[in-house]
């Protein structure tokens, strides 16, 4: 039984992590760094303590010792995925809430991941045969970190040097591999949970609109993909589940051809994903509760026919970016924070007025996160919560989200990755 | 830090359902602790929270020091506040010495930005006269980090 769960993570899903936690009784503490020392997740764990860095192993396996911690929590990002984090965090005695060691050193390597989705029977995207365009992917990849389109062979190398130092920046790890780049897809992922032995879906999600392949609206389900597709989908990604035998939340990411619906294996995320509250909305399941159950040591206690997905859930990503400008970061201290409210609408942010958006870590400041009895009405409610939020001291992608919202092609559904090329310009 | 959790999101919601159905268009609650403000807003409803303890944020990154450019020569200043790199990545060389000569397209550092590689570019071309920010530094927007003498 876990009584007192260590965070390994900050901003909005830290304060995410605690709410659940707190409903389950149980006791939460946080590693926060300096520049953190105020946020408000530090404020709102039950504990706090100091740390160096999020990326630290010994750091957090220290801080989580000495809180007398009995789980960690690792959040996304970060050492979320880390083999050797959860394995330190083993010897030290800490349950991880996460899949095993073997499993996230599987997944973490991308060239290893395609492998196993070959041997458990799932297509995968073809090499680098074929010629540019490329993707630059990191071996050690996700979140779109590391990743480069390259047009033209000059190009190459330079791509690669600056992929490779984003990729060392985000995950200690600078190694590449090498993609045909399929430039008319949608990106579909499918939410699964697995216990060891028997695993279950949760539904797909479509990411599609992208940025550099940083995600900015995600919703559940994906919209107009004819069934026999999305149950074909949805059976490998639990098929690739129970293939690893995995323990914990997952996500299975998929390459879906915007045409012919077939679809392409990208990655396992062997975590909880920024988007999940979309899952959350049409099932009615705290994917964060149900990670810390299997943590727990539990059997899965849902089984596939009693998972119903009702209506459709959008989520809008605010950033703290001036999008009129190239997307530059714009860290600051926020001076005023009006989010959305109301029913049917959720918002996961950790910033409120003076909060301060560090220029340290990413620029995600708040998710907002609409549902609705179907696509359209889930589309209203989003304009309406987008045109409601007030941020005032720092630049945010609201203005492009008011944009996105009534773009004729979003309002439609099921645009491609290719949908945001030309869009600020526009 | 403290244990309790004053409202929940589905508190909140419940609070501007409520309102919704009536003629008030803004409620405060304030304690000790925190301030929730919910208000009608053009269709529909906002949540502000301030927190007692959130207030009077410390700076978030001690500055590079400025230094003074005359001598003919000219500043290389980052893109963006963020943590200046020398080399594009641990154990690299770096990108340049002084004494190393460079063109206005010249990679001379990057500057990470909220996990975001940007490339600090020479600007100018010349010689490296000095490189004044050590590696690892968070340096602000208006930093000096090397100068050049054309």
């Amino acid at each position: 039984m876990i009584r007192r769960l260590f965070i390994a993570n900050r901003g909005e899903i830290a304060l995410r992590v605690i709410h659940t936690a707190r409903r389950l009784g149980m006791i939460t503490i946080i590693g926060a760094t300096e520049a953190d020392r105020d946020s408000l997740p530090a404020l709102r764990a039950d504990e706090a303590l100091p740390v160096a860095s999020y990326l630290s192993i010994d750091a957090m396996i220290d801080a989580a010792r000495g809180a007398r911690a009995d789980a960690i929590h690792p959040g996304y990002g970060f050492l979320s995925e880390n083999a050797a984090f959860a394995s330190a965090g083993a010897d030290a005695g800490l349950i991880f809430v996460g899949p095993d060691p073997a499993t996230l050193a599987t997944m973490g390597d991308k060239l290893e991941a395609r492998r196993i989705a070959v041997e458990a029977g799932l297509p995968v995207v073809p090499g680098r045969e074929g010629g540019y365009p490329l993707l630059i992917k990191a071996v050690a990849g996700g979140g779109g970190r590391g990743m480069k389109r390259v047009d033209r062979e000059e190009d190459l190398d330079a791509a690669m040097a600056m992929a490779s130092a984003e990729a060392e920046a985000a995950f200690g790890d600078g190694r590449l591999y090498i993609e045909r780049f399929i430039a008319s897809g949608r990106h579909v992922e499918v939410q699964v949970l697995g216990d060891g032995s028997s695993a279950v879906h949760l539904g797909d999600r479509d990411c599609s609109i992208q940025r550099r392949f940083q995600k900015l609206v995600e919703e559940a389900p994906a919209p107009g993909i004819p069934e026999d597709k999305r149950e074909a989908l949805r059976s490998a990604a639990v098929r690739l589940a129970e293939h690893l035998n995995y323990r914990g939340a997952g996500t299975v990411e998929f390459l879906v051809d915007a045409e012919t619906f077939d679809f392409y294996f990208l990655e396992m995320n062997a975590r909880i994903q920024v988007e999940h509250p979309v899952t959350e909305a049409v099932t009615g399941i705290d994917l964060v509760e149900q990670q810390l159950l299997i943590a727990d040591g539990q059997p899965l206690a849902l089984h596939q026919e009693m998972i119903a997905l009702e209506g459709h859930a959008i989520e809008a990503r605010i950033n703290a970016e001036d999008w009129r400008c190239d997307f530059r970061p714009s860290p600051g201290v926020v001076h005023r924070a009006a989010w959305p409210a109301g029913p049917d609408i959720r918002v996961d942010s950790h910033i409120a007025a003076g909060c301060v958006v560090p220029p340290l870590y990413d620029s995600l400041i708040g998710k907002i996160i609409v549902s609705g009895a179907d696509r359209a009405e889930a589309v209203a409610r989003l304009g309406d919560a987008l045109d409601a939020l007030v941020i005032e001291g720092v630049e945010t992608t609201a203005g492009l989200h008011r944009r996105i919202v009534r773009d004729p092609r979003f309002v439609a559904g099921g645009v491609d990755t290719r949908y945001f090329e030309g869009f600020a310009d526009a | 830090m403290s244990a309790d959790l004053p409202l929940t999101p589905e508190d909140v919601a419940e609070i501007v359902a409520i309102l919704d159905g009536g003629a008030y268009d803004r409620l405060e609650v304030r304690t000790t602790r925190f301030t929730l403000r919910v208000a009608r807003e053009g269709g529909g409803w906002t949540q502000e929270w301030e927190w007692s303890a959130s207030e009077a944020p410390a700076a978030i990154a001690e500055a590079a020091p400025r230094v003074e450019v005359g001598d003919g020569l000219i500043a290389v200043r980052p893109p963006l506040p963020g943590t200046f790199y020398r080399a594009p990545q641990p154990g690299a060389p770096p990108f340049v010495e002084a004494g190393d000569t460079v063109g206005p397209d010249s990679v001379v550092a990057i500057i990470e930005t909220m996990k975001l590689m940007n490339p600090v570019h020479a600007g100018a071309a010349g010689t490296i006269e000095a490189i004044l920010v050590d590696n690892a530094a968070p340096v602000d927007g208006d930093a000096l980090l090397m100068t050049i003498r054309p």
